[in-house]
């Protein structure tokens, strides 16, 4: 059913419909408006689920962890300096390839404190083993958790769905909420394997040394690139589920006989979507390619989508210092080096820390590339404040 | 299953859930230890272990020696990671099952300080074992906040100036309904408090003192006498606390100065050499004579 109601609350509604048993989180601007929803829908008795209040984020991730080697649907969510606090326990469920759901609300990182909107948060923890999912806006955040739930039991493992703090977790939209029995025929029940149980005595979580330690992590590593179909499939049942189109690998928006191609992961796409459309007008083909599984990284899909695109401009919410943009090296890399093509592939680091990205920005960002390649650009830098500060 | 009459809490159980293979050393108190509290638990039980040498001689891939199912996340967790087994049980209404978090001295009161706080204080039913040994062990016999006053170890080459934390009060002071402490030497006593603690509702705690050849320098034969003499001076009293009330008290038969407990162990020779001050002994005398006034030992 249509209903009008905050990111965080719909998302919440969902995670609820999808029956996880064991729920820990800690609260932190801006994902608080789900970890309260799921503390009152499990303490007014609407979902039969043990809500565990921590005292630390660290402690949520490993109330999850211990909940799930158990056999529970487990779900936590954090965001920005819970997620960072969470960082040993993160590798730890994915090494352990517990398919544990977490909602991230993407937020800035200290210093300086900022608790607004960007993805470096979630960046800092790429390389971890799990499946991460970004949402353009908030019916696809609400239907990503369904698909999370649905991916990681069938890969085992962990899922993290990205979602935009405020400029999502705080919006009020339009929210397709599924019924109940919509959810239970799309999400079956979770069945568990390899877990701890006096009638299998086991051991998870032994330690391996050199002899054994890296098949596992190849192990791991393959598991993720074969999540791939597993994310796509997923993606088409939902599709026929519930008719519309989430999820997925990677979405692109008029890229076909687009000159230029714009690159970028979650609720910016919108504003990228407009500005499309307004230079089209002016008679400019620009498309956009959103990635939506940012690990694993479909870099072949990718490259099957941009193959013939030699002028590509990346617009990405976090930065690794002393490199440069995070999403522009990835995709650089999707490229076969065999390739002799002269493609130019130019990086915008933008909106951090929840600085507005306007269509004149990108409108900048576009006319830019359009005359040079850019290596590394800030986008919207203010001068007077960096010539204050500079050392 | 474990019942509440005093002849099943006070028969040694031997069950061999602890099986031999692992790979600590010879007179390992946490060894030993470790055994104990497994067969008392009996195979209906869920071992949640801490990163630290337990975990490293007992679960290496592909054969861990445990024969009750074991799991084990980090160093600083263990206590939040059976607070989700628990919450999983409950969820899934599965059970009863006993569920025993374990860890050393330092996962225990030091980096997983926050997190055991936390699991007494929201009221898991788990009991929690900390096998002390006052170091760091696992790491190469580094101070931990449970090494004593005067110990040698890699971080305090001079001797530890610190005295040991007191976790079975600060247990305790949270409300939770059992804390007992315990040494290796006497198994009856060590099982019995685990059955005791498995037979109550909630959080509970079990402070064991874990003798480490290697750490504290006496020689494997020593486990034994070295926790006799621990109790014997005071420096380490035995009691239980039950429902916030100290009860049980092991008392002492025949008083010991501390000198016979500190001269057998090598991380304390130091106090002893020539021309070394006599005050750091009668500190530690100190410390010995405060535990008999304040337990009535
Ligand atoms: C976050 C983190 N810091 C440090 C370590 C290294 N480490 C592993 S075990 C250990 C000491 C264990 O001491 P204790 O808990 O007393 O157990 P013991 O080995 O003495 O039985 C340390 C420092 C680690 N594994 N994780
Ligand atoms: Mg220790």
């Amino acid at each position: 059913m249509l209903k009008y109601l905050e990111g965080s609350h719909g998302v919440s509604q969902v995670v609820a419909m999808c029956r996880p048993n064991v729920i820990s989180a800690y609260p932190i601007t801006p994902q608080t408006h789900i970890v309260e929803d799921l503390a009152r829908l499990v303490g007014e008795g609407e979902l039969e689920a043990e809500f565990i209040n921590v005292e630390s984020e660290f402690s949520a991730a490993s109330v999850v962890l211990g909940a799930s080697a158990a056999g529970a649907r487990a779900y936590t969510t954090t965001t920005s300096q819970g997620l960072l606090l969470m960082n040993e326990v993160i590798y730890c469920i994915a090494g352990m390839r517990l398919p544990i759901v977490l909602t991230c609300a993407n937020r800035a990182i200290s210093a300086p404190l900022n608790i607004w909107n960007d993805h470096q948060d979630s960046m800092t923890v790429r390389d971890a083993g799990w499946i991460q999912l970004h949402a353009e806006d908030n019916q696809e955040a609400a239907d990503l958790h369904m698909q999370a739930f649905k991916i990681a039991e069938q890969t085992f493992l962990p899922v993290m769905v990205c979602m935009d703090g405020f400029i999502l977790t705080h919006a009020f939209e339009p929210v397709d909420i599924p019924e109940q029995k919509e959810v239970d025929a799309f999400l079956p029940p979770f069945k568990p394997q390899n877990i701890v149980d006096p009638r299998w005595p086991r051991g998870i979580g032994l330690y391996a040394d050199p002899r054994f330690y890296m098949e596992v992590r190849y192990i791991l590593h393959r598991a993720l690139e074969k999540s791939e179909k597993v994310i796509k499939q997923v993606s088409a049942e939902f599709a026929k589920a519930f008719g519309r189109e989430s999820g997925g690998l990677l979405k692109t928006y008029k890229i076909e006989d687009a000159d230029l191609v714009i690159i970028t992961m979650g609720s910016v796409a919108g504003t990228i979507k407009d500005l499309i459309d307004q230079l089209e007008d002016e008679g400019k083909k620009v498309g956009l390619l959103q990635i939506c599984s940012y690990r694993p990284f479909p870099r072949k899909e990718v490259y099957r989508v941009l193959k013939d695109k030699t002028n590509l401009l990346v617009i990405e919410k976090s930065i690794s210092l002393g490199r440069g943009g995070i999403l522009g090296s990835d995709v650089r890399w999707s490229f076969p080096r065999t390739e002799k093509k002269d493609r130019k592939i130019s990086c915008f680091v933008s909106g951090l820390g929840g600085r507005n990205i306007s269509i004149s920005d990108l409108r900048y960002a576009v006319a830019r590339v359009e005359k040079e390649p850019v290596e590394l650009e800030f986008l919207g830098l203010n001068p007077e404040i960096i010539a204050k500060r500079d050392m | 299953m474990i019942t509440a009459s005093s002849e099943d809490l006070y028969r040694v159980e031997k069950k061999d859930l602890f099986a031999s293979g692992h790979r600590a050393c010879g007179g390992c108190g946490q060894a030993l230890a470790a055994r104990l509290v497994a067969d008392a638990a009996g195979e209906n039980t869920i071992a949640c272990v801490a990163t630290g040498c337990l975990e490293i001689f007992s679960s290496p891939y592909p054969d861990p020696n445990w024969r009750i199912p074991f799991l084990h996340s980090l160093f600083e967790n263990v206590s939040a990671v059976a607070s989700g087994v628990e919450a999983a049980y409950k969820a899934l209404k599965k059970g009863p099952v006993n569920i025993i978090a374990q860890g050393g001295d330092g996962s225990t009161a030091d980096i997983g300080f926050q997190s055991i706080s936390g699991m007494f204080e929201r009221g898991h039913n788990v009991l929690y074992i900390c096998y002390d040994n006052e170091a760091y062990m696992n790491t190469g016999v580094q101070r931990s906040s449970f090494t004593p006053l005067g110990a040698k170890t890699t971080t305090t080459p001079m001797g530890n100036t610190t005295r040991k934390k007191n976790l079975p009060l600060i247990a305790a002071d949270h409300g939770i309904p059992y804390v007992a402490t315990a040494t290796v030497d006497d198994f009856r006593d060590l099982q019995r408090k685990v059955k005791t603690a498995l037979l109550i509702n909630g959080p509970k705690y079990l402070h064991i003192l874990a003798p480490c050849p290697l750490g504290w320098g006496h020689t494997g034969d020593l486990t034994v006498q070295i926790c006799r003499l621990a109790k014997a001076t005071g420096l380490f009293p035995v009691f239980e606390i039950i429902n916030g009330k100290v009860t049980n008290v092991v008392k002492i038969q025949e008083k010991k100065p501390v000198e016979e407990y500190l001269k057998l162990q090598g991380r304390f020779k130091h106090l002893f050499k020539k021309g070394a001050p006599l005050k750091e002994v009668a500190a530690i005398q100190e410390i010995a004579n405060q535990n008999i006034e304040r337990f009535n030992l």
